[in-house]
């Protein structure tokens, strides 16, 4: 047996695991909910930082402000994921570390392509979808 | 410093029967039976007890009537690294290591929930670990042209040592060849079934010992060296290969390089002095990987280098000689981890059957991986530093 080739990729389509977001990470989703992807810029050394944190992780200044991403940057690794890690997840899907331009990693799953089309360097941007009631996840799909 | 003139060394080693499912076992009772299994190995009761480390430290020395006692706090075969700094310290005289897992997975319509981070960045992308080091591997093969084909050399090396091990989960299953790998179903894009470690139960033990406790009969087994990378949570960030810290050492795909640098310094030895290599394998890249972290081969060569034969349980670095975490046994969080450390001990002792690797005195025992952030490292051998 070997996986299907082609299938394209699809977003989830029900209450995935998500825990409640905290203090740090609450603008973040919210973000999302708005369709806008955020991050952290430091105000002292511009560092960019994701996931979110109490301060710089590279000059450790507590001076950091919310910044908006274009949402576009390219696939720097990625999977297909055929065995799903609970029944929830639909397959397959395809877990990716995307590297924004703003100069930061994030892990996401990218839709809208085939499974065989995925490539390290394609050229990506975010779609926010709304997995379950009032869950807004921030996905990545081929550029335009 | 240590106290002077104190060495610690490994006592005694005991594996419980490892199963896909142990049937009427408990987790309790399979710490308990592997305590005094490997107890009995090492010649000391219970009585001779004044230190432990495992997932449930606390609740074992009350329960085990083991108080006043030393309690160590990390896991893997760093327990064997603490337990034995302790003692050359004078902290304690005889400690137990012990972990266990029964009857804690049963849902198999999940992986295994050992698996499955819960954090918020990382559970809404569907990640668990195939896929977390599925993220690694493909880097690799973007930037070396590490071949499918040689990710499945791995896996069948390691799964025939594995039919080979009577005590195996999966003894007799062999034997594989790379093409049964790929035929098996697919995973997380590029590992298939067979890549991946199989989930079982079981529970092991290690006695590590005072060298003055020790009747030197029964042959001690000395850490000569070890070492510890970590570069963060597992499961929490993305897995990035080129993620580095800010002294601008080695990027996290070459995670445990510092720690084998710094075990082998230690141990006043060279990669060529090691006979066998008991390398952790959560999945077939992560034996590449390590080879090249640890200079066994250069970076990017791993792929050709198992390819070559290198890897086989007769070529020159044999691994993972009980068949690891795919095919011996992968019970819960810790026992896994610890018997890398006792499969070495079993070869420097000659204790490895049909499996044993001639003339074997330097062990490299192995942790972790870099879908993981860490690797950690243990040289042994049988005679000390």
């Amino acid at each position: 047996m070997t996986a299907d080739t082609g299938l394209t990729l699809a977003a989830q389509r029900a209450a995935v695991p998500h825990a409640t977001p905290g203090r740090l990470t609450a603008p973040f989703w919210q973000g999302c909910a708005e369709q806008s992807l955020l991050f952290q810029r430091c105000a002292a050394c511009s560092a960019a930082g994701f996931p979110p944190a109490e301060h710089c992780r590279q000059c450790l200044s507590t001076d950091l402000g919310w910044e908006h991403s274009r949402g576009r940057g390219l696939v720097y690794s990625w999977t297909v994921v055929y065995r799903a890690a609970t029944p929830v997840f639909e397959t397959p899907y395809a877990p990716a570390i995307v590297a924004l331009d703003e100069g930061y990693q994030m892990l996401t799953n990218i839709i809208g392509a085939a499974t065989d089309a995925l490539r390290v360097g394609m050229a990506v941007q975010v779609d926010f979808v709304e997995v379950s009631t009032g869950l807004w996840l921030p996905y990545f799909r081929p550029a335009e | 410093m240590p106290a002077k003139g104190r060495k610690a060394a490994i006592a005694g080693v005991y594996n419980t029967r490892q199963g896909r499912r142990l049937e009427g076992e408990t987790t309790r009772r399979l710490i308990v039976e592997a305590v005094l299994g490997a107890l009995d190995d090492a010649g000391l009761t219970l009585d001779d007890v004044d230190g432990i480390t495992s997932e449930q430290t606390a609740s074992l020395i009350y329960d085990l009537r083991l108080g006043p006692a030393w309690q160590g706090s990390t896991f893997g075969v760093g327990m064997v690294t603490e337990a034995v700094a302790a003692i050359e310290y004078g902290l304690a005289e005889v400690v137990v290591l012990v972990a266990a897992q029964a009857q804690e997975y049963r849902d198999h319509a999940a992986t295994a929930p050992w698996t499955r981070p819960e954090n918020e960045f990382v559970a809404p992308w569907g990640m668990f670990t195939a896929a977390e080091f599925a993220l690694i591997a493909r880097r690799h093969m973007e930037v070396y042209g590490t071949t499918r084909e040689q990710l499945s050399v791995v896996a069948a090396t390691i799964r025939n040592n594995g039919s080979d091990n009577p005590e195996a989960v999966y003894a007799g299953r062999g034997p594989f060849t790379p093409h049964d790998i790929t035929a098996s179903r697919m995973i997380a894009d590029p590992f298939h079934l067979l890549d991946c470690a199989t989930t079982s139960e079981g529970g092991c033990a290690l006695v590590i010992a005072n060298v003055e406790r020790i009747d030197a009969a029964r042959r001690p087994i000395y850490v000569l060296g070890s070492g510890a990378d970590l570069n963060g949570p597992s499961y929490q960030h993305p897995p990035a290969w080129d993620l580095t810290g800010r002294r601008g050492l080695d990027p996290n795909g070459m995670v445990g390089r510092h720690a084998a640098d710094v075990a082998f310094a230690h141990a006043g030895l060279s990669r060529d002095d090691v006979d066998v290599l008991e390398l952790y394998d959560p999945f077939s890249f992560e034996i590449i990987r390590q080879l090249e972290a640890f200079r066994f081969c250069p970076d990017g060569e791993g792929g050709p280098f198992v390819a070559d034969g290198h890897i086989a349980i007769t070529g020159s670095h044999p691994v993972t000689t009980d068949g690891g975490t795919m095919s011996f046994s992968h019970a819960g969080t810790n026992p896994q981890m610890m018997q890398r450390a006792i499969r070495g001990v079993q070869q420097i002792r000659g204790e490895a059957g049909d499996l044993q690797v001639p003339h074997t005195h330097v062990a490299l025992c192995s942790n972790g991986g870099a879908g993981a952030l860490f690797t950690t490292v243990l040289l042994l051998g049988d005679e000390p530093r």
